[in-house]
């Protein structure tokens, strides 16, 4: 089991590395950032001085190594555009995103687990058939056409809920959170159904044709023939069996989460760390986007990371043999 | 005689289907007293596990009862609603099933489950269904219950699994217990102590058992009476001695005809001529275009030498905790020419691994293997090529070895087109002929495979090995999925092959009594070292190894058979 955890995590420095390296290389075609930042009153000399300053006369590997020992050590720059060092910057916007990232999710999960339970239970019911054909909606539509329709429908026809924003924001000291307040809660509503929907028919969808293989299975005929109520057999045997596969997935889903969450934010102009993504590949802000895709990697690996432990304790045959 | 505990009267069973009512059972009646054990025999699809299903309220829909009466105890049972049917399911009536692998849930304990069960039906606290679950561990013979009750099922053997089954079946102390093909899954010795277990529990708590089973070995050595199923019906029901030695109807006395015996050798085995199923295999049309090639030098066809195959057990970082699993030890014999030597063994001995090393599915970690003279394991790319075109395998489950999404035709055609044997023009012709040779319909070859019985499938399989004239057929357990009748039709066809066309076979099985019929000479193997070589009949007389004369033991006696 140890052997096995520390080659994961070596597995996972990799990844890090060269999803880092790849990036790097792209930043060389967003643009040129001393264009924004010198106005039109430029010499020759200024923009020389200025990129010999930022380091950007240097080949991209001698940059992205610059890069990763200073971000070992927790520095990410200075945002070109603001100013200010970039992790100051990404603490700020962090809390929205992940606030948005984490109701959503529950939202997705919650409602995609037990509404895959139900399709596969009643399946030939009319309103698990309902459900199924609706959900393909929520799997074709793009986001933010969805996000765009919750916005008519609820904010300009109906006027419940706001269409922009977070609403007022409680300052913790080290997170402002949303959750405290009534608008707050109101705002979070819209953004977080239009970012969970896709995962949550996934999510739902998977959880339907796993729980019907698993029905099919002989433990099942045998725990019938046991005696067992269909609860037991559903909700215990069954949906235990049914989690393993679906666990990977869950933790995928979570990392796309919050890196999809780019596009709700911008539909939203919600204040999070894609709507700052966005404003910063305007910008060509590289110390901004660089920390931005290190961070969502990191997130990823570690949620693969711990789904790939959280194997081990739901089933026993991996703990033992591994 | 006492009261029976469970009473079938005249149950049938329907399948609406879209071409009409299919009934799978039909007019089934039987009696089952306590203590008494009752086999249920016949083919596949003969409506054995049908009639348990129905009896206990399992069926599939839109599978259901349409007829009869199932009295448990003078009460009756089949109009009972769902609910009242669940309650007597694993209380009062409890079940086995064929594969122990699969019916324990992988992710509870063996514990949980028990204790479950008998919380259910017998409302006992935690602690007290605890103390009773263990004590059935123990009645089951597992040892150091205490501690495996927290042990997950893989953790268990294919044998104690199907003792924790058994126990899961009577921790409620059921007045009935149906065992659905309950060793068919195990080993030779793994079955001869389950079968004991459960006859002697039937006997000690006075429970009534139907065993359903296509074994007869299994039915001489453990019933008291036997009712014999055709498509559906009850064509005869009596005590063992009299089913088996004296049988009255048509298709009892062919099915009895067909079992292997253990101790004399026949021809060719005798058909179960009931019904008109059976189709002829043309082993001349076949011996006529068949390419004969010339004897090896030396009369010795393969030559094994010292081959020896590891696996990994355990990965670790470091070479030196890794653990390694030998699943064959040097193991040496030679194969003549036209001669079927035969490889017996419990499953985990390696007989299968050897056939995979010869055949080049696994690589060779030590020794040789040398097929006509030239060592195999030192040929180049092409030279295999060759090779592999002239040794064929059979696998055992018809089911798997085809492709089910081609069609019969190109499965054929494949090592046809793969070795360039044919130009193309020529191809399909000679599938066709060599799918009427082995006895399939003239338009077999547009069929898919799952439109097959597997009998069928597997003279598909024996089709598709003869496609490129092979001089070596390697068989790896070829009948030990077909019931009784449709194994005499693929081993008569085996046998056929051997004497026309001079075709040399490795023949694996773990069936003694086929295996005596089939083979020449035989080697026994044991935990991946191979413990004894001889010439069949001189092994069943006279085994020489302390194991070989074990295994013999176990070997069902079928004394009732003439």
């Amino acid at each position: 089991m140890l052997s096995y955890i520390v080659r994961r995590i070596a597995q996972s420095a990799l990844v890090l590395f060269v999803v880092g390296l790849v990036a790097f290389s792209m930043f060389r075609f967003v643009g040129d950032p001393i264009d924004n930042m010198l106005g039109q009153e430029r010499t020759m000399e200024d923009v020389e001085r200025l990129r010999a300053q930022l380091g950007l006369d240097q080949p991209f590997p001698v940059q992205y190594v610059k890069f990763l020992q200073e971000a070992v050590q927790g520095n990410f720059g200075v945002s070109f555009r603001q100013g200010r060092p970039v992790a100051e910057i990404l603490a700020e916007r962090a809390p929205a995103t992940l606030e948005l990232a984490l109701v959503s999710a529950i939202f997705a999960v919650v409602l995609g687990i037990a509404l895959g339970v139900f399709t596969a239970i009643k399946r030939d019911g009319f309103a698990a058939n309902f459900i199924m054909s609706a959900s393909l909606i929520g799997v074709s539509l793009p986001t933010f056409l969805i996000g765009i329709l919750l916005i008519y429908v609820f904010s300009v026809e109906l006027g419940w809920l706001p269409s922009f924003g977070r609403g007022e924001v409680v300052d913790l000291g080290w997170w402002n959170t949303g959750l405290l307040t009534a608008s707050g809660l109101k705002a979070l509503i819209l953004p977080a159904i239009t970012l969970g929907l896709y995962q949550m028919t996934l999510i739902m969808r998977l959880v339907r044709s796993e729980m019907l293989e698993v029905l099919r299975q002989d433990y099942v005929r045998f725990a019938r023939a046991r005696g067992l109520s269909d609860r037991t057999i559903n909700f215990r045997h069954a949906l235990k069996n049914t989690m393993v596969p679906v666990i990977t997935i869950i933790g995928l889903q979570l990392g796309a989460i919050i890196a999809f969450a780019i596009i709700t934010e911008t539909v939203f102009q919600w204040p999070g760390l894609g709507l700052l993504f966005i404003n910063a590949i305007q910008f060509v802000d590289i110390p901004v986007m660089a920390a931005y895709l290190m961070m969502i990697s990191v997130i990823f690996v570690t949620i693969n990371l711990a789904v790939d432990i959280l194997y081990a304790f739901i089933d026993p045959r991996l703990r033992v043999s591994a | 005689m006492t009261d029976p505990v469970l009473s079938i009267r005249n149950l049938t069973v329907e399948i609406p289907t879209r071409h009409g009512v299919f009934k799978p059972v039909e007019h089934v009646t039987y009696d089952l007293h306590p203590g008494e054990i009752r086999g249920v025999v016949g083919e596949s699809g003969a409506g054995k596990s049908m009639t348990g299903n129905a009896v206990i309220g399992l069926l599939d829909p839109p599978a259901h009862v349409s007829e009869g009466e199932v009295w448990l105890n003078s009460r009756r049972i089949d109009a009972l609603d769902a609910e009242d049917k669940r309650r007597i399911r694993g209380k009062e009536i409890g079940m086995i099933f064929q594969d122990p692998l699969t019916s324990l849930n992988p992710l509870f304990t063996v514990g949980e489950q028990l204790v479950e069960t008998i919380q259910l039906h017998l409302g006992l606290s935690a602690s007290e269904a605890k103390k009773r679950a263990i004590a059935l561990l123990d009645r089951v013979s597992i040892p150091d219950p205490a501690e495996r009750f927290n042990q997950y099922p893989h953790q268990f053997s294919g044998g104690m699994r199907q003792r924790v089954v058994i126990a899961l079946a009577l921790c409620t102390e059921p007045s009935v217990l149906i065992a659905d093909e309950p060793t068919t899954a195990l080993d030779v010795s793994v079955q001869a102590q389950v079968l004991d277990l459960i006859k002697e529990l039937a006997k000690e708590r006075q429970v009534g058992v139907i065993l359903v089973t296509h074994d007869m070995g299994v039915i001489a050595d453990t019933t008291d009476t036997v009712t014999v199923m055709y498509s559906g019906h009850v064509v005869e029901s009596g005590t063992t001695d009299q089913i088996l030695g004296a049988p009255t109807h048509d298709y009892t006395k062919s099915l009895i005809a067909a079992v292997p015996r253990p101790h004399t050798k026949v021809e060719r085995f005798p058909m179960v001529s009931y019904g008109d199923r059976v189709s002829t295999f043309k082993i001349d049309d076949l011996a006529a275009h068949w390419t004969k090639t010339d004897l090896s030098k030396s009369g010795k066809l393969v030559e094994v030498e010292n081959i020896t195959k590891t696996f990994l057990q355990k990965g670790a970082i470091l070479p030196s905790h890794r653990q390694y699993f030998t699943a064959v030890d040097q193991v040496s014999f030679d194969i003549r020419d036209g001669e079927v030597f035969g490889l017996v063994g419990e499953s985990g001995s390696g007989k299968s691994t050897v056939a995979r090393m010869i055949g080049t599915l696994y690589p060779v970690d030590g020794g040789r293997v040398i097929f006509d003279g030239e060592d195999v394991t030192a040929m180049g790319a092409d030279a295999l090529q060759g090779y592999r075109r002239q040794i064929q395998m059979i696998f055992q489950d018809p089911f798997s070895s085809l492709n089910p999404r081609m069609k019969v035709g190109d499965l054929v055609a494949e090592p046809i087109h793969h070795h360039k044997i044919l130009p193309k023009a020529d191809i399909g012709p000679r599938v066709r002929e060599l799918l009427d040779w082995v006895g399939l319909a003239k338009d077999a070859w547009r069929k898919y495979p799952h439109e097959f019985s597997g009998g069928q499938r597997q003279r598909i399989c024996i089709a598709r090995a003869l496609a490129t004239q092979p001089r070596f057929l390697i068989c790896d357990e070829p009948t030990s999925a077909l019931d009784v009748s449709i194994q005499a039709q693929i081993l008569n066809i085996l046998k056929d092959l051997q004497d026309h066309l001079g075709l040399t076979m490795l023949f694996i099985s773990h069936d003694l009594p086929v295996v005596r019929q089939m083979c020449d000479r035989v080697g026994v193997m044991r935990q991946g070292k191979l413990v004894e070589v001889q010439e069949t009949d001189k092994l069943f007389n006279a085994p020489q190894h302390p194991y070989t004369q074990e295994l013999l033991d176990l070997m069902p006696r079928l004394k009732q058979l003439a």
